[in-house]
């Protein structure tokens, strides 16, 4: 706790006044009215509204549409988490071993960071499109019927593989910080001891990064529910025929593009939920990561 | 750890090849869409349409970018190449430059005075991690409507500058500046503006360089909410006008002024990233964004 302070009383609520009003107006009250619509029914002209309780997320929870929304977002999240922390954790562990050379490989690593989703979709999108993609292209020479703007496993693949290539810069940054913080001196002793490199990796450093794997797998999976949003609109609009339609996605389309509020409030606030847990989730594992490092 | 007939020196060489192997590997797995959109936008639509493409430079490089400098992108997204750069870095510059300052006082209020309700202002920010614009689309078009706020400048900046990362950073930060320098700028008869001035702004510089650039991205990068809050084409960012512009139902998309936006659209942050990348590393790790 802090001893020295001013004694202004005014001042302190003077700086704090723009983030304050920015987060009352642009985060508050819209968030208190997606609750508040939720429980309530709109008549079709939306003159008035009648409060209806959980019927809209009754709805919602038993529409075919809507779970079919969820396997796609967790199919997706899935994936996506789990090969952008994986081919990142493998490049972070070669690129340990290096001593010449190890900040230019950083360096070429960081790029996709600075890609926005959507154009990240787009890229890929450029070199796998069926119509003249420079690696669709050999696919269809050897005989593969490969088209993601009609077939939706196709699609998928092709969101997934952006959505992993921009996530592997921020995951391999963070696993470079992870191990350089394990002490040299215990892969030393296993070393002595006959540990296999790989027996040795699974043993000890493996275990040592739990902190930071964890804390990069709530990032990933946030990052794969929310961020990727860009590239879903972008690249596949969801389609072909909602096989690529994730939950924010929906929410767009129903809120915003099909105009169906009650149930889009609805999704609004079960969203709501997940981030809530996520980011609960999250601190309450942080004391642990920063143990480590 | 050394194979059994091989020297540790000889096993440990090996592994650093191989190591060298992946990370090429891996170098070019990541390099290459980008690579990739480059060289397209350096060959003519036929070249394009024709896979598959060339690995080298073409020789339309000149010609692509003094077209879609000079009118080319307006003939199809009715709106100047010129014109989509500066919205985007002026929206980039507003929300990286507005995070910065509205944080930075949110968490010199919190840390260097004494009120009622500090701790509640400093949750409320806090709790706005938890309530991204994804989750609450509707409520908040609705605010920007009611507002006016549709297809203005201030709509696209101002609704994003807050941010509880940062006021979490700054605050972090200011909690480890020792008392006695407090106390012997108040001896000395420095106010809060004095103070902030003098002592703790250039104390603060990397923790302003590492989020300028990790908002700076955030800001440029931004897809879902100039979505929202833009009509106009004349208020386009340049990654959702290159997104109006590509169909593939459409046989006369201009794909090489297609891939020269493209370029435009991913340069200016990497450039960003990889120039301040010693602050924009250090400012990743330690925040956790």
């Amino acid at each position: 706790m802090r001893r020295t302070v001013f004694p202004h009383k005014l001042l302190p609520w003077l700086l704090l006044a723009p983030q304050l009003a920015i987060t009352l107006i642009f985060f508050y009250w819209p968030a208190a009215q997606a609750f508040r619509q939720s429980v309530l029914k709109e008549d079709p002209f939306g003159l008035s509204s009648a409060f209806v309780g959980l019927a809209n997320f009754r709805k919602v929870l038993s529409d075919p549409a809507y779970l079919n929304a969820v396997q796609v977002t967790v199919v997706f999240s899935l994936l996506v988490a789990f090969s952008a922390l994986a081919i990142a954790l493998f490049l972070a562990v070669q690129a340990e071993k290096i001593i010449r050379g190890k900040g230019f490989y950083r360096t070429m690593m960081i790029w996709p960071y600075a890609v926005a989703p959507a154009i990240a979709g787009m890229l890929w999108l450029f070199m796998f499109n069926p119509s003249f993609g420079t690696l669709a292209w050999p696919l269809r020479q050897i005989g593969i019927n490969w088209n993601p703007l009609l077939d939706g496993d196709d699609a998928m693949i092709l969101v997934v593989a952006a959505a992993t290539w921009k996530q592997i810069s921020y995951n391999f940054l963070f696993f470079v910080a992870g191990l350089q913080a394990i002490p040299k001196s215990l892969l030393e002793a296993a070393a002595i001891d006959g540990a296999s490199r790989r027996h040795a990796f699974w043993t000890i450093v493996f275990p040592l990064l739990t902190p930071t794997t964890f804390f990069l797998l709530v990032v990933n999976t946030v990052y794969a529910l929310f961020d990727t949003f860009g590239i879903i609109h972008a690249v596949t609009g969801g389609g072909p025929g909602k096989s690529t339609e994730t939950l924010v996605y929906k929410v767009y389309n129903d809120g915003f593009v099909n105009l169906i509020m009650g149930d889009s409030a609805a999704q609004s606030v079960i969203l709501m939920v997940i981030v809530i847990a996520l980011t609960a989730f999250q601190f309450r594992f942080i004391e642990r990561r920063v143990h480590y490092g | 750890m050394a194979e059994p007939g091989q020297s540790p020196m000889a096993a440990r060489g090996l592994a650093r090849t191989m190591a060298h192997f992946w990370m090429i590997l891996g170098v070019i797995i990541v390099a290459f869409p980008i690579y990739y959109v480059f060289i397209a936008s350096t060959h003519s639509v036929q070249t394009i349409l024709r896979p598959p493409l060339p690995l080298l430079p073409g020789p339309e490089a000149a010609e692509n970018y003094s077209d879609a400098f000079s009118g080319g992108i307006g003939r199809i997204g009715g709106v100047s190449l010129w014109r989509l750069l500066g919205n985007t870095t002026l929206i980039a510059l507003g929300i990286a430059l507005g995070k910065i300052a509205i944080s930075m006082a949110s968490a010199y209020a919190i840390v260097f005075f004494r009120f009622p309700f500090r701790m509640a202002c400093f949750w409320l920010i806090f709790i706005t991690l938890m309530l991204p614009v994804e989750v609450r689309i509707q409520p908040t078009y609705k605010v920007m409507v009611d507002l006016g706020l549709i297809d203005t400048y201030a709509g696209l900046i101002l609704p994003l500058i807050a941010s509880a990362t940062a006021t979490l950073l700054f605050r972090q930060f200011f909690m480890t500046i020792p008392d006695e320098l407090l106390e012997a700028a108040r001896v000395d008869g420095a106010g809060p503006w004095r103070f902030f001035k003098d002592i703790l702004w250039p104390l603060s510089l990397t923790n302003v360089a590492a989020i300028f650039v990790i908002q700076f991205i955030y800001g440029w990068t931004q897809y879902l909410w100039p979505l929202l809050v833009t009509n106009s084409n004349e208020m386009n960012t340049i990654v959702i006008a290159l997104k109006k512009m590509i169909s593939f139902a459409d046989a006369d998309t201009p794909w090489n002024l297609v891939m020269v936006t493209s370029v435009l659209a991913i340069l200016p942050p990497i450039l960003v990233v990889v120039l301040m990348q010693r602050w924009f590393v250090k400012g990743l790790v330690e925040t956790e964004k």
